[in-house]
């Protein structure tokens, strides 16, 4: 049984420290899908050692950053619908191509948000089982990316581990996480259970095993 | 005599548009998407409409507008669920429209199929979630798959940057996203284009839908700018 000390504050590493982890991970020349939200703070730690080539689903290769509020065009959008750029050796292409990159396996990493994740690689992320069900991209993503990272907090706003035996919630796909990163712990997941990449400095391995339901070893 | 698909009149393009049509919307977001057919189909009062688009509509513009209106029975997309929805959410909470959620890459390759004569196909997206439920499943090499079945349409309301009148077109930047493969799938095309060119000025290796999936074009010079719309607090009719 899960112990949860929801009063008991431990500082994890903040969004930009786990993005940065990311980006350390993330190969030179490989073609990467940042999911909406927390994720796209990983393209702002790639180092200059490496090129990295952004995806997004709604046919864009290339992505860049964000435009001044004098370049921004709207027919020039990502996958959140805001507004972005191309860069140079980018491209442009129609859905069924832009998610043959992704159903094909020509998409190397994607990172994505989390709600629970299984020991056994299951993910859900899309549906709270409330209010109007929207997938949109993610069940490709998942099923299609050769890697699928997923960049999370250990615990849910309430202090429920999101790290579980077997998810409550409504499956975006069945084994298809590779590696977690939380605030706590970069962990993988294997055949026996969430294995310890690295711990936070400040969290003990049996502190771990407390905030997360699920075999852990290191 | 020539062909010329290109029609004047917002009447004529949507003379054909019957109660009870599938129609396929395009854009992603506002981006593409073709905002004055569907004012168009508001005037004409059509109903009873099936919708395949990748969202349900923002604001009380363009697909918003048509929803609001309850002109729309069923929306099949892969994201209901916008910032800016209004009239969707309205209706769907009270039980007065239906859904039919796909995952966004299986929705674009259902219609690609469609346009391709491919009846089904088999993929591995939405395998193990509630969004398999009752469809088919097969191994391959020790992988499961799912069956997933083409979707065809009346018709397809299309945006699109340039035309001529063989209805080539030319797209901007994103706003491309699902257009071409929706005019594949429709039985008519219906495009409202920015700009028409002569045929000769059309360079053809630019061109990404061939004239063959366009059956009629109508030029707006000046499309709504959603976003714009929205914040003027614009409604339609």
């Amino acid at each position: 049984m899960t112990n949860i000390f929801t009063n008991d504050l431990i500082k994890g590493w903040d969004r930009n420290t786990i993005a940065s982890k990311i980006a350390n991970d993330l190969p030179h020349s490989s073609y990467v899908n940042l999911g909406i939200g927390m994720p796209e703070l990983v393209s702002q730690y790639i180092k200059e050692d490496r090129e990295i080539i952004y995806h997004s689903e709604n046919g864009l290769l290339g992505m860049g950053p964000s435009p001044n509020e004098n370049e921004i065009d709207l027919d020039l959008i990502n996958a959140g619908k805001k507004p972005v750029t191309i860069l140079p050796g980018g491209s442009f292409c129609h859905h069924a191509d832009s998610f043959s990159m992704i159903r094909g396996g020509h998409i190397d990493y994607c990172v994505l948000g989390a709600m629970e994740i299984s020991v056994t690689g299951d993910l859900a992320n899309w549906s709270t089982g409330k209010g109007i069900p929207a997938v949109g991209g993610a069940m490709d993503l998942v099923a299609g990316a050769k890697n699928v990272f997923v960049m999370t907090q250990h615990l849910t706003k309430e202090g429920k581990p999101k790290l579980v035996r077997e998810c409550t919630l409504p499956l975006t796909g069945a084994g298809v996480v590779s590696r977690i990163y939380s605030d706590y712990a970069v962990l993988d997941i294997t055949n026996d259970g969430f294995k310890v990449i690295q711990l936070n400095e400040d969290i003990t391995i049996e502190y771990l095993r407390t905030v997360t339901d699920g075999n852990i070893y290191q | 005599m020539q062909i010329n698909k290109i029609k004047k009149e917002m009447t004529e393009i949507l003379s054909d548009v019957f109660d009870g049509s599938t129609i396929m919307v395009g854009g992603f977001g506002e981006a593409g998407s073709p905002i004055e057919l569907l004012h168009g189909l508001i005037d004409k009062g059509t109903k009873d409409l099936t919708i395949i688009a990748n969202n349900s509509g923002n604001g009380r513009v363009g697909l918003g507008a048509l929803i609001g209106q309850r002109q729309v029975k069923k929306v099949i997309c892969s994201f209901a669920r916008s910032a800016k929805g209004v009239t969707f959410p309205e209706l769907y909470n009270k039980g007065e429209i239906e859904l039919e959620v796909v995952p966004q890459g299986t929705l674009a390759e259902r219609i690609r199929a469609a346009g391709s004569g491919i009846p089904g196909f088999y993929t591995a997206t939405g395998v193990g979630t509630p969004l398999a439920e009752g469809k088919e499943e097969k191994i391959f090499n020790g992988k499961k798959f799912i069956l997933e079945e083409a979707l065809k349409a009346d018709f397809a309301f299309v945006k699109a940057e340039t035309a001529d009148r063989y209805g080539n077109l030319t797209y901007n930047k994103t706003a491309r996203n699902f257009n071409p493969i929706m005019c594949m799938a429709a039985d008519k095309s219906l495009v409202q284009v920015k700009k028409i060119l002569e045929p000769s000025e059309m360079n053809p290796e630019h061109v990404i839908t061939p004239g063959i999936f366009v059956q009629s074009v109508i030029n707006i010079e000046n499309p709504i700018i959603e976003t714009n719309a929205i914040e003027e607090g614009m409604t339609y009719p």
